[in-house]
Order: structure tokens, then sequence, then C-alpha cells
């Protein structure tokens, strides 16, 4: 019996020389989980293309998004034509000209759904960062403070809760197309417009109208993330290593910075993860009711719209735009479910 | 132990948790009663333990000490400065004289700080150290607690239930405080590793010239770490006196009743021992019994006295305090 314990000890003592002064980052530790997970490390690596593809849009496209010829409208792929064989051969165009095909003004729909990622993920990333930073500020100042004054916050956030946030959204995108559309130099309406045309130049989208969009998202999703922080700070503040951090005489800014704001940090990313596709959602609904982007800026939900109008007729025009905001939500939830599992700190240690 | 300095001295602390009910507007509709009323003193270099069932009060009293909660009555002196009225800067620069040990590392240590951060974090808030002379002083920390100077870059998580509570104890011992409150330090540690802990404070104690404020439930341990002990029951201190006279001449019911609980490592003696078994519950602090707290429970009470009037906190001789309408 005494063999196996020395065994033990031995590599105890060896482990511990391995692992003296260097520093265990725990982090990298969650990184290195992540990584193992198939699902998650699929969809990181879908995400990771997806941005390459948006920030390479005028490389990977094969045509622009706005050109098109209508005498080429409504061309199905010849491929699709074999694949899923049916009557549209006997009154559609059949070319292999469009990988995709293209819609009803000719334009290609592989390029549109190429120059859609630069409206899908921008949306979803401020939505998620938005969320994040009005969120998390509002979830810690009211948990932590607490009191009369966590009282009165929380009972702003239940009033926002209250309004349908799909209907919020549209009224005020409906605001915003409506008193923000040609006003006059000097006016506060032309200062947002002057705001926007410059994220939509950067973005290479002129005319999309993106900032009212990341406005509309930004304003409807930070409540959930408010209240997730704030429960988090809850049950945190009561810990025995922030009364520690008050006792040495650390201040509030120390105590949130360097002690709760780590530990609840993990948490908030993952459902902000999660949240992603919501937002890409939203966007999507939103253009395919006419609320969204303004034409011809291609957005999937746009795309899905004009399609619709004729999806018997053509189903191509919807299939792929489908096909590519279904891709994209399981990727971003494949990656939010590893991210939780990797940072979940019951999971420490195990492989 | 020679008559010295008075260190800490508290008089009639009060730490009361407010009852409230409501949504929008809070009703004050009673009050927890956890601290009620405790006068003390701890000299120079003195551990006092303090014992007590669970939920008396015990580690609220460390911490309305210690200015964690602020008390809702009476004041806190020490060193003569009345730390009650202290506020912000102050206080704060109180707290390198002041320190606490907590019951439960797993809890009390910082998941995502390293040792290094954690022990060398009240240096930095301090401004005693910082860069290469903050590690050496946190390295030298972690040898005076018996940990290797090592385990700086490590985290919480890779160490036993006693490394950490030995890590806490470097942390407290950071800044150089004179006090220290031990609340419950070994209570979450195997009884293995409780008798370690218990000779690293004492070590410490003696080198540092600590005076601790030892709160426990343990009467063996406490008797064996304290100089005087203090026993509680409900949010008042029941009786106070150095250990021996404590231990062999309890005069409290709730003392006599606590001390006969405790098992002699002694199968002849133990088969002799005469148990005192309370019964009924502890009331709650919510709404304590009127007159002498204990008088529910008490297997002598007296009808018409205890249950009326509160029992003075007095000294019988000898410096020991008692509060009970039996003893004069």
């Amino acid at each position: 019996m005494t063999t196996p314990e020395i065994t033990s000890q031995q590599k105890a003592a060896q482990r511990l020389s391995e692992r003296q002064g260097k520093p265990a980052n725990l982090w990298l530790d969650a990184w290195h989980r992540l990584l193992r997970n198939r699902a998650a490390a699929l969809g990181f690596i879908l995400i990771a293309l997806l941005l390459v593809t948006s920030l390479l849009a005028p490389l990977v496209a094969p045509f622009h998004y706005a050109a098109g010829d209508s005498s080429e409208a409504h061309t199905v792929p010849a491929w699709l034509i074999d694949l899923l064989p049916g009557n549209v051969a006997s009154y559609a165009k059949v070319s292999s000209k469009f990988l995709f095909g293209s819609d009803y003004l000719g334009r290609d729909i592989l390029s549109r759904l190429i120059w859609g990622t630069r409206v899908s993920l921008p949306v979803g990333f401020i939505g998620a960062f938005t969320a994040l930073l009005i969120g998390l500020v509002y979830g810690c100042i009211s948990g932590y403070y607490g009191g009369k004054l966590d009282n009165l916050m929380m009972r702003i956030v239940d009033i926002m809760y209250a309004f349908p946030t799909m209907l919020l959204i549209i009224l005020m995108m409906a605001f915003f197309k409506s008193t923000f559309a040609d006003v006059r130099p000097g006016t506060v309406a032309a200062t947002f417009n002057a705001i926007n045309d410059v994220i939509d130049s950067v973005m290479g989208l002129p005319g999309g109208g993106m900032l009212f969009i990341f406005l509309g998202i930004g304003i409807t999703a930070w409540m959930g993330m408010a209240r997730l922080a704030r429960g988090q700070i809850l049950s945190l503040k009561e810990k025995e290593f922030v009364e520690a951090a008050h006792m040495i005489g650390a201040g509030d800014g120390r105590i949130l910075l360097r002690h709760i704001l780590p530990n609840i940090i993990g948490p908030c990313i993952v459902a902000e993860t999660l949240a992603i596709p919501g937002y890409i959602n939203t966007e999507v609904f939103l253009s395919f009711i006419g609320l969204g982007v303004d034409p011809p800026t291609p957005s999937w939900g746009s795309m899905i719209s004009d399609g619709a109008a004729t999806l018997r007729a053509y189903p191509h025009m919807v299939l792929f735009p489908a096909l590519a905001l279904a891709i994209t939500m399981f990727a971003f939830n494949f990656l939010g479910d590893g991210l939780r599992d990797a940072l979940d700190p019951r999971m420490k240690g195990t492989s | 132990m020679a008559e010295t300095e008075i260190l800490l001295q508290v008089q009639d602390l009060k730490m009361w948790f407010p009852i409230t009910q409501g949504i929008v507007v809070q009703h004050h509709t009673g009050d927890i009663k956890a601290v009620d009323g405790l006068s003390f003193f701890i000299r120079q270099g003195e551990t006092l333990g303090l014992v007590g069932e669970s939920g008396c009060g015990k580690s609220t009293t460390g911490r309305a000490i210690l200015q964690l909660y602020r008390p809702t009555g009476g004041d806190v002196y020490f060193q003569g400065q009345n730390l009650t009225k202290l506020k912000g800067e102050p206080l704060r620069l109180m707290r390198r004289q002041m320190q606490m040990i907590f019951q439960d590392p797993y809890a009390s240590l910082n998941p995502r700080m390293t040792v290094g951060d954690i022990v060398g974090e009240p240096l930095e808030v301090h401004n005693v150290a910082r860069g290469r002379e903050l590690r050496e002083r946190v390295m030298d920390l972690l040898e005076d607690v018996g940990l290797n100077r090592y385990f700086v870059n490590r985290y919480p998580h890779e160490f036993s239930g006693g490394q950490r509570q030995r890590i806490g104890v470097a942390r407290a011992l950071a800044v150089g405080p004179k006090f220290i409150v031990c609340d419950e330090p070994i209570s979450a540690l195997d009884v293995s590793i409780q008798a370690q802990i218990i000779n690293l404070l004492e070590e410490m104690q003696q080198k540092y010239h600590l005076t601790y404020l030892f709160i426990a439930h343990d009467l063996s341990v406490v008797r064996h770490i304290s100089d005087r002990v203090a026993v509680m029951y409900l949010g008042k201190i029941v009786e106070l006196a150095t250990r021996d006279q404590l231990y062999f001449d309890g005069r409290h019911p709730y003392t006599k009743a606590l001390l006969s609980a405790v098992p002699i490592p002694d199968p002849a003696v133990e088969e002799k021992r005469q148990r005192i078994i309370l019964t009924g519950d502890v009331p709650s602090p919510a709404n304590p019994p009127k007159g002498c707290h204990f008088h529910t429970r008490c297997p002598v009470k007296i009808t018409g006295t205890c249950d009326v009037t509160d029992p003075e906190f007095k000294d019988i001789g000898n410096l020991h305090w008692v509060a009970c309408h039996r003893v004069s």
C-alpha cells in the first residue's frame, strides 16, 4: 500500500516544481476547455469564417450587392434543379452564372448573402456589446449599492420590460424613419443622420441606416443583462471574500472591479453570446417587415421578405438566406453553450 | 497574565437588523436584535474567547466591532478611539490596526485572484509596498504562515482547506495589525487540520504580539487558546471570566449546561458526567423573551423575577462577570 502513495506524492512534488513561478491563468484554462468542446469549436470556427467573409466582402463576393439585370431575374441555379427535381425548370431561367441563383431584380443571391453578413454580424455584436455595457453598469450600481436606489432602478427596468419589446422596437424604428428622414442641417436629426452616414460608409453600405437599427436593439437589449448582473452581485456581495476586501480597506471601485466583476463576467458573457441570435433575429424581422435596413442594402431579413412573395415559384430566394440565418444562429448557440461549460467554475479541473 | 493596557473596550454594543415589509415603500416592522447590549474589554496581547450556540450573535459581534456592520448603538474604543464615530478615510486607516480571519476558507478567498494578489492586496490598498518589494513581502508572509513562498502565482482552488486558511491568516497579517477577530477560523476544517491552524495562530500571536477575539463554538478549543472567555446567549453576554474561573467555577446556568455537554476523554470520568439537558429551542432574536433572555430554558429560574426583570451584568469579584438573578 505504501508504493502508490509514494509515487503519487512524488508526482505531486514534480507537478509542484513544474508549476512554480508559472501563473495558471483561469481564462487560458477556460479557452482550452472551450476548444476541446467540438460543437463550440465548430461554432467558433463558423463565426470566425463569417467575420472574415464580412470583412473581405468586396473581395469574396462575385458581384456587387446592388448590381443586377432584370433580364436575369429569378434565375435558378442548375445544380439545385439536379438536386431537387421539380417543375421549376419548366418556367424559370436555369443558369450556372449565379451559384445560389438571382433575385427578382437579377441580383446575385450569394453576393447579397455575403454583403448581408455586414448587417447581421454587427447587429449581433453591437447588441451584445451595448447590453453588456449598459446592463452591467446599471446592474452593478443597482445590486451593489442596494436599498432604495436598487428598488428605484429595478422598477424602471420592470417598466421597460412591461412594453412588448418587438412593438417598442417597431415603434422606435418607425419614429426614426419618419423623424430622421430628410432634415435641415443643424438639427438633432441631422446630427444623427451624419453619424449614421459615417457608420454606413465605414461598413461599406451607404444608405443602409445601420445606426437606427443599432439604437433600436441597444435600447431594448440591456434590461435582461441588468437583471442578471444585479442578481449575480446580490449573491456575490455577501460572500466572505468581498467582506474581506472591505476589511482590508478596499474602496467600492476596487471591490467592484477586482472582486465582483471578474466573478460575474463569465455568466454575463455566456448570456450575451446566447442572446446574439436573438438580436440577429430582431434585425431580420425588422427588415422582413420593411423597418430594417433601407434597400438596396442586403439584409438576410429583407431577402427572405423578397423571396416570400414568390415562395412557391422560386423557393431558392428564401432557401439560401434562411439557411445562412439558421447556420449563424446555430453557431452562436453552440459557442454560447460551450462558453457556459468552459467558464463554469464547477467544471474546473475536469478534462 | 500581567495586568496590561486595555486595547479594546466595548460599551453597550447593539446591532439590530431592521425587518421591513412592502414592495415599493418599505415599512419598518421590527428588529432582529442580533447583538443587544454587550460590554467588555480586551487587554493588549490577550485572547478573549467568545462562545455560544449558532445564531446567538457571536459573528455579528466581531463584525460590529470591526465596523463591517455599523452598530445600531453603543461604543467601541480601540486604543482610545471610538470606532463607531469613524467614517471614510480615518476608518480605512484604522483597518491597518485590526483585521479578521474568516470562517469559511473556501468563501473568503477570491477564486479569480492569485494567492499573491490576495495576500498583497492589503499592502497595495494601504500603499505599504509595491512592485518587487510587494512581491517579496508577500513571499515572506507566505513563509511565515507555513506555506511555500512560490505559491504566489497559484489560485485558491489549488489548495486544501488548511492551506487556504493559512492564506487567510497571511492576508490578515499583511498590514501588521494589532488586533485580529478570528471568526470561527477552524470550524470549517477537518479535525486533523484544526490543531495546525490553532498552533499557527498561537505562534503568530507570540511573534507579532497580537490580540485576538476568538469566536468559536468548540468549548475545548476555546479553553485551549483563550486567556478569558465570554459566553453569549441570544445577543447578550451571560458570563465573562478568566478561562479557569469559567471552566471550574462557571456560575451562570447556561454556562453550566454548556460545560456539561463537553465530553471528557477519560471513560471512567465520562461515565459519571452529569449532563444538564436544556429543553426547548432558542427563542427568535426578533422577539426575545422579557426579563432574562434565558429564562424560557433555565432549569433554575425564579418565576416572578427572571421573567420580569433583565439581570444586571455584574462583577462578582476578580473580574468575573455574570448576568443572573441567582448569582450574587
